[in-house]
């Protein structure tokens, strides 16, 4: 048997859940004593992986998988699952990776465990922890099939170092028939996405209007970090509604989310708690949100806002 | 062209989350059950395309007769028929085989589902129902147009997002912007006369098998108490952020 790991790449580039994926499967195939197996479809830098514990790397290239095709990849994974006997297959929570494990799972008759945020709290009967109830709960699911799909949560493990002097082998894999072809890819490029990044800056009505929102533009340039809005914000067209985040809109796991502005209704909070570190900025004392931070500010954002850029950016010359 | 829309019956996310016989059951005490958000987004689009393309649309819910208010109310929105598969799914596997099931025997060119649902969070229906079913399959879809056998769908990516080309039949997981928000439809008082005499069909699960299973729940360690720095003192919050949360 062995661990297989799909680590997600972007036009050749390593998502940083890839990472975090083959830091996990590592410590899965050594609570298991078996061996890891990491395949990557178009990827570049493959050694990369062998930071995070990759012995063996299987590698897929063909111009057809360029874009990612969710029917194509899981007949990939499941060709590489059949050559490496892997019982445990492990798929990161990015967009398409939660696009491609269903497919993945049926295709192995295996039970899927999506939204893990933890190692195996038992391998007999095989038991893991998952977010439940947008967030409000965890579910100790068992997988009792013999081969098992788990889809780890982003940002629940973590990205860990483990250095192996790992090997690279190609796979010659059959490219299946899909049925769905892309036409065109429209990215925002040079700029940080909610999904990629390790800070998240989000401000909601509190900023009053649009045109408030380059200080909330220069504080994310500051720290290297993504922007995004509550919903009205983006209702009312204020910002574009890629940004919207919470429970309509998009999920959030960053390790530091500063909200600004944001009252934290429930709906709000739903989408974005499971990031690690909350910092609210918020003229009001009582507004829910202070009692889901971790740091808070009362006080206006249009004083406090500048100030923090100003220490920011003195903080990182220093 | 049948379309068929999945819809998951969910707790109101303002619903306090508590559970039963030692953890092992959600208590449903006092909880609001609405239609799954994502579903309801689904729904308006369904409703767009019986009315500007001509559609036939029927809900389906795989779960026990507490659901059947759930159904009604889609019905109460516009769909035609419902069907209730009467059985408590343990999983997503499970819910995915036995929507398969409708799937084959009814024919239809459309199934529409959203990309989650709001209890379990799995969001494993509709990708494991395009394969069972060997339909295709977009997921994450925030566009969708129909001409004849043909599909253009838009989907979110990261950063952006994708067109695909693709034909009936096709399951598509939806979200918001497969319909704007403003335009998602509310039952009206005729709606809600109209639903109680439209059919809603039961019939009993197929499959048994089980590949996961909730063995307990359980709720996250309570949170310590915010920790509130001066406005004026903006430097401690740089210094607690770099030494005591490190995360800048
Ligand atoms: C089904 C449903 C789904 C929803 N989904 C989402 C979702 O996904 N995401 C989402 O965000 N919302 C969602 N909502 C809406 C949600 O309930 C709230 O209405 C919304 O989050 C409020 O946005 P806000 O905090 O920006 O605005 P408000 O609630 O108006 O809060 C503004 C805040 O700014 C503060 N403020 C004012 N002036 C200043 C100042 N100068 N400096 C600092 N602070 C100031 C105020 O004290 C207040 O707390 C949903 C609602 C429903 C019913
Ligand atoms: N019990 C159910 N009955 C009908 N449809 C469901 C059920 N559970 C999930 N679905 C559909 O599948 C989608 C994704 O759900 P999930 O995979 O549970 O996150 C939902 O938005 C529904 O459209």
């Amino acid at each position: 048997m062995s661990v297989l790991v799909f680590a997600d790449s972007t036009e050749g580039k390593f998502k940083k859940t890839a990472f975090e994926v083959v830091s996990y499967g590592k410590k899965v195939a050594e609570q298991l004593s078996t061996n890891l197996v990491v395949l990557t479809i178009n990827a570049n830098e493959l050694s990369e992986l062998y930071t995070y514990g990759a012995e063996k790397v299987v590698t897929v290239t063909n111009d057809s998988l360029d874009t990612f095709n969710a029917k194509k990849y899981a007949s990939i994974v499941n060709q590489v699952v059949d050559a490496e006997s892997s019982d445990i297959i492990i798929i990161d929570s990015s967009i398409d990776g939660l696009y491609l494990a269903p497919i993945v799972a049926v295709g192995l008759d295996a039970g899927y465990a999506s939204n893990v945020v933890a190692l195996p709290t038992s391998t007999n009967p095989f038991t893991v922890k998952r977010k439940a109830f947008s967030n409000k709960a965890f579910s100790n699911t068992v997988i009792s099939t013999d081969k098992k799909v788990i889809g780890l949560a982003k940002n629940s493990f973590g990205i860990h170092e483990n250095e192996v002097s790992g090997v690279t082998e190609v796979f010659n894999a059959t490219i299946a028939d899909s049925g769905v072809s892309s036409e065109k890819v429209e990215r925002v490029t040079g700029k940080v996405t909610i999904a990629d990044a390790d800070t998240v800056v989000s401000a909601g009505r509190g900023l009053k209007g649009p045109e408030n929102w380059g200080m909330i533009e220069e504080l994310a340039d500051v720290l290297g970090a993504a922007t995004a809005c509550s919903k009205p914000v983006s209702d009312l067209g204020w910002r574009p509604h890629g940004e919207h985040v919470g429970q309509t809109g998009k999920p959030v796991a960053s390790n530091l989310y500063i909200a600004i502005g944001i009252s934290g209704a429930i709906q709000h909070l739903a989408g974005i708690n499971a990031s690690k570190v909350k910092v609210v900025i918020n003229t009001d004392a009582e507004a829910p949100f202070f009692k889901a931070a971790d740091y808070g500010v009362v006080g206006d954002a249009f004083e406090v806002v500048p100030t923090l850029i100003e220490k920011l950016k003195a903080f990182k010359q220093a | 062209m049948k379309i068929l829309v999945c819809i998951s019956h969910v707790p109101d996310t303002t619903s306090k989350i508590n559970f039963t016989d030692s953890d092992t059951k959600f208590d449903i005490n006092g909880v609001q059950f609405v239609i799954n958000p994502y579903d309801e987004f689904c729904l308006t689009r369904a409703m767009w395309f019986k009315e500007k393309q001509g559609a036939s649309v029927t809900v389906v819910n795989v779960g026990e007769s507490s659901t059947e208010p759930t159904l009604r109310k889609a019905l109460a929105i516009g769909a035609d028929n419902a069907i209730r598969v009467n059985t408590d799914a343990k999983d997503g596997m499970q819910v995915a085989k036995e929507l398969a099931s409708i799937v084959k025997e009814g024919g239809y060119d459309l199934v529409l589902a959203g990309k989650e649902s709001a209890d379990y969070n799995g969001q494993m229906v509709p990708g494991m129902l395009a394969t069972l079913t060997d339909f295709n399959f977009v997921n994450g879809c925030v566009g969708l147009e129909i001409d004849g056998t043909n599909v253009t769908a838009v989907r979110e990516i990261d950063g952006g997002n994708e067109t695909l080309s693709s034909n009936l039949p096709i399951v598509v997981g939806g979200q918001k912007g497969i319909v704007e928000e403003k335009d998602l439809r509310i039952p009206n008082m005729r709606g809600i006369m109209m639903a109680r005499k439209k059919p809603l069909n039961v019939v009993e699960a197929q499959s048994t098998v089980v590949a996961t299973s909730t063995e307990s729940f359980e709720k996250p360690a309570p949170k310590g108490a915010v920790k509130l720095v001066d406005a004026d003192n903006i430097d401690e919050l740089i210094n607690l952020l770099h030494t005591e949360a490190k995360v800048i």
